[in-house]
């Protein structure tokens, strides 16, 4: 706003980082802040982990990067990795530590982490609001001395002490004194003066005070290490040390000195709390959160009502999510017939709208679907629901090797892989997250529905088809979690992941933060969904329309001219469809493919619709309705397509196409996510390797199963 | 020596030993699992494959095979 100004007042530019324990209202805070001076930010959404928030606040320019909630200093999960790897090699001016003033003992340890860095800290008491309901009354400025880093009550949802947090922050900004007070043990202070006379004996230089450098050494932090073992005076240093580590270990009775530290830190906290915070009311009723826990997670009622909830969210997304397909699926044809009109360019004309058109509305179409599930999501998320459920499937999942919070992304399966395998992020550890990424696939996905629809009603009457339906979705879901046992036993073997996990309190989400992140989400999926689609649509277009056959086209150009009857001519225009298509590059693909599909008893077509799937599924209704010589104008409900099957297919080989269909990749899209996500090319082959095997090999016994049965 | 998993619900204890592996440990402690401090046990999942216990104001859902790696004594 001010750049329209001819001479602005020097404006200063601070990089906040704003660091937190999870469930701490981080989320809701950025916001208030950054629409309490609305300048709309840059938010990067899931995919770089950390998001930035711009704002201008009178002469400064802020940016404000919200990193990863994290409990401690460690590197045990990738949002843990991730807050640390940027607080100790980014460039930034100042942190924001933001704390839970209802639990200020367990906060205060990341803080007390945070203060043995060389930059400087401002700590946000959030949720006063909060703690003043439950009668606590947190004493900010004798905190502040106590501390010595600034300390601000902030609630971020009724937005109190906002402007006060922003003025801190450019106070401590500006001024050049700093001096963090954090006091140890007699212990661990004498050994830490040791080390500091040291190294002002020695007069060794650095960045960060010799105080600091002391306790990192203490610590054990590897990359005060590193700086200083290259130096000549480690030598000297390192039986000082060795010494200090030995005394602090007898004190604490204990081999690690990790621990140690974790305790003094922990003594260290329990002192200011019981200097600052004020208890008015002691009430030792059970909470609200304890209440609604008794109910939810109940040894028995718990999991039925988990059920109730899954499906009250799938009966929603299904129902609802399928009122505004039509109307989305109704405007895309008259969107492409409209821009058609406009094309005279017949080659033209055929790639934007058989190819990019019609490729990205089936994608738009499952729009609806998932901002419900996305709701849906974000619900469990922000009320802390999610983590109940954990809890009570842990125990059935781990016997499958998976983890109890596994079940996120895999009902996510149900919609879509590619939020599925957004979501799997949720999972802490690597090993159960790479696990978890891998059996995503059997969860049959909305795009498949259609090749479900079309053989069952090929093959079974309208009142089977239903629970045709129904069993192939519970048998792939069975599969997965077989597979995801094999998985364990073989590739993923090991020792089973701890399972360690905060049971937040429950909260009434806020509106406006579910419509942020369903917004964000939702449009990461059409943008980057879309641009995939896009580009495969475009590739098949291609691949079934070239090379050009002139000859043939003249040919039953004039067949088509002679002939005298209605139906003649679309037989022939079909059959021309069809000879066009057999010797397109597609059709040489799936002859030359044929032999390998053969064995399932798959035809070249048959062959061709599985490749061409691999695009998106949507596109395996498509082709098969080309290739069965229809025309491109099909879908599942379409009669004569069914008839086509039912005469063409044998039931055995239509098994094992839905067996394939059920097990193979998801998608040319969800393979480019699964990629990102499992972080590694190397794991996109194994997932090709591992999903085509076990496709090819289960449809090779379904057909095999079928034809003696049949 | 009396484990985490052998409370019943209710129970109030504290924390005597953590026996888990260094990473483990630190998880734990990070959590604020450490040597000295008294949790409850608020809830058992069927079989008792996981439970959750509360510690200061927060509550913590732990598998067995975690809480079988915590020392622990009546106070």
């Amino acid at each position: 706003m001010n750049e329209k100004k001819s001479c602005p007042v020097i404006s200063k530019h601070i990089k906040v980082a704003l660091v937190g324990q999870p469930n701490v209202g981080k989320s809701m805070l950025i916001n208030s802040v950054s629409n309490a001076h609305l300048q709309v930010g840059n938010f990067s959404g899931v995919t770089v982990d950390k998001t930035e928030v711009l704002f201008d606040y009178e002469n400064h320019k802020f940016t404000v990067v919200d990193l990863p909630g994290t409990y401690a200093f460690t590197d045990y999960t990738i949002e843990e990795r991730v807050t640390r790897d940027y607080l100790c090699a980014e460039n930034y001016d100042i942190i924001i530590n933001v704390v839970d003033s209802t639990n200020l003992a367990k906060n205060l340890q990341l803080t007390a982490e945070l203060l043995t860095m060389s930059k400087r800290v401002v700590i946000a008491l959030n949720m006063s609001d909060e703690a003043k309901k439950e009668g606590l009354e947190i004493d900010a400025k004798y905190m502040s001395e106590l501390l010595g880093v600034s300390c601000v009550k902030v609630s971020a949802v009724t937005k109190e002490g906002i402007v006060e947090l922003i003025t801190t922050v450019i106070a401590d900004f500006e001024s050049s004194t700093y001096e963090v007070k954090l006091i140890f043990s007699e212990a661990v202070e004498e050994e830490i003066a040791k080390i500091v006379a040291y190294l002002q004996g020695h007069k060794y230089e650095a960045i960060n005070s010799y105080r600091n450098i002391a306790i990192n050494l203490l610590k054990n932090n590897k990359k005060t290490y590193e700086k200083l073992h290259d130096d000549p005076i480690w030598i000297e240093l390192q039986p000082i040390l060795i010494e200090a580590s030995k005394h602090i270990e007898l004190h604490h009775d204990s081999d690690d000195i990790k621990e140690s530290f974790a305790e003094e830190y922990a003594s260290f906290n329990r002192g200011i709390v019981a200097e600052v915070v004020k208890q008015s009311v002691q009430v030792e009723q059970k909470t609200l959160t304890e209440k609604i826990d008794n109910v939810l997670i109940h040894p028995i009622y718990g999991i039925p009502i988990f059920l109730f909830f899954m499906w009250t969210l799938f009966q929603l997304t299904f129902e609802i999510g399928a009122i505004p397909m039509d109307y989305i699926d109704a405007f895309f044809g008259w969107f492409g017939d409209a821009i058609g009109g406009t094309i005279p360019n017949d080659d033209v004309r055929s790639l934007i709208v058989d190819g990019i058109i019609a490729g990205v509305g089936a994608v738009v179409l499952f729009v609806p679907n998932i901002i419900i599930l996305f709701i849906g999501i974000a619900l469990l998320e922000s009320t802390g629901y999610m983590s109940r459920v954990a809890f009570l499937l842990d125990g059935f999942f781990h016997k499958f090797g998976l983890h109890g919070q596994s079940f996120i992304p895999l009902v996510t399966g149900f919609g879509c892989s590619i939020p599925a395998y957004m979501s799997a992020r949720i999972l802490k550890n690597d090993r159960d997250r790479l696990l978890t990424l891998f059996i995503i696939g059997f969860m049959s996905c909305g795009a498949r529905l259609p090749v479900y629809v079309l053989f069952a009603g090929a093959f079974f009457g309208p009142e089977m088809a239903g629970n045709i339906l129904f069993m192939i979705y519970i048998s792939g879901a069975l599969l997965g979690i077989m597979a995801a046992k094999i998985l364990k036993m073989t590739a993923f073997k090991g020792v089973d992941e701890p399972f360690v996990m905060e049971m937040p309190k429950y909260r009434l989400p806020s509106a406006k933060l579910i419509w942020h992140t369903v917004l964000t989400k939702t449009m990461m999926y059409l943008k980057k969904a879309g641009t995939f689609i896009a580009g495969a649509s475009m590739l098949i277009w291609f691949l079934s329309n070239y090379p050009h056959n002139l000859v043939l086209q003249e040919e039953y150009a004039k067949k088509i001219e002679s002939s005298t009857s209605e139906t003649q001519k679309i037989t022939l225009g079909n059959k021309l469809a069809e000879s066009l298509l057999e010797q397109s590059y597609l059709g040489v693909i799936g002859k030359f493919s044929e032999p390998i599909f053969a064995p399932l008893g798959f035809d070249w077509k048959m062959s061709v619709a599985l490749q061409t799937g691999l695009a998106a599924k949507e596109v395996v209704v498509s082709t098969l309705g080309v290739l069965y010589a229809l025309g491109s104008d099909v879908d599942a409900e379409n009669n004569s397509l069914v008839n086509a099957i039912s005469k063409n297919i044998p039931f055995p080989s239509a098994v094992a196409f839905i067996v394939v269909i059920m097990i193979y990749l998801p998608c040319l899209a969800a393979s480019v996510v699964f990629t990102r996500e499992a972080g590694g090319v190397k794991y996109f082959f194994y997932l090709l390797a591992f999903t085509s095997i076990t496709a090819y090999g289960l449809a090779f016994v379904a057909y095999n199963v079928t034809k003696m049965i049949v | 020596m009396k484990q985490l998993l052998d409370c019943q619900k209710g129970d109030k204890v504290k924390i005597t030993k953590l026996n888990a592996t260094n990473e483990l440990k630190e998880r734990l402690i990070s959590f604020g699992l450490m040597k000295g401090v008294e949790v409850e046990v608020l809830e058992q999942a069927p079989r008792k494959k996981t439970i959750e216990i509360k510690i200061g104001k927060m509550r913590i859902a732990l598998r067995a095979e975690e809480a079988k790696l915590i020392e622990v004594q009546e106070i």
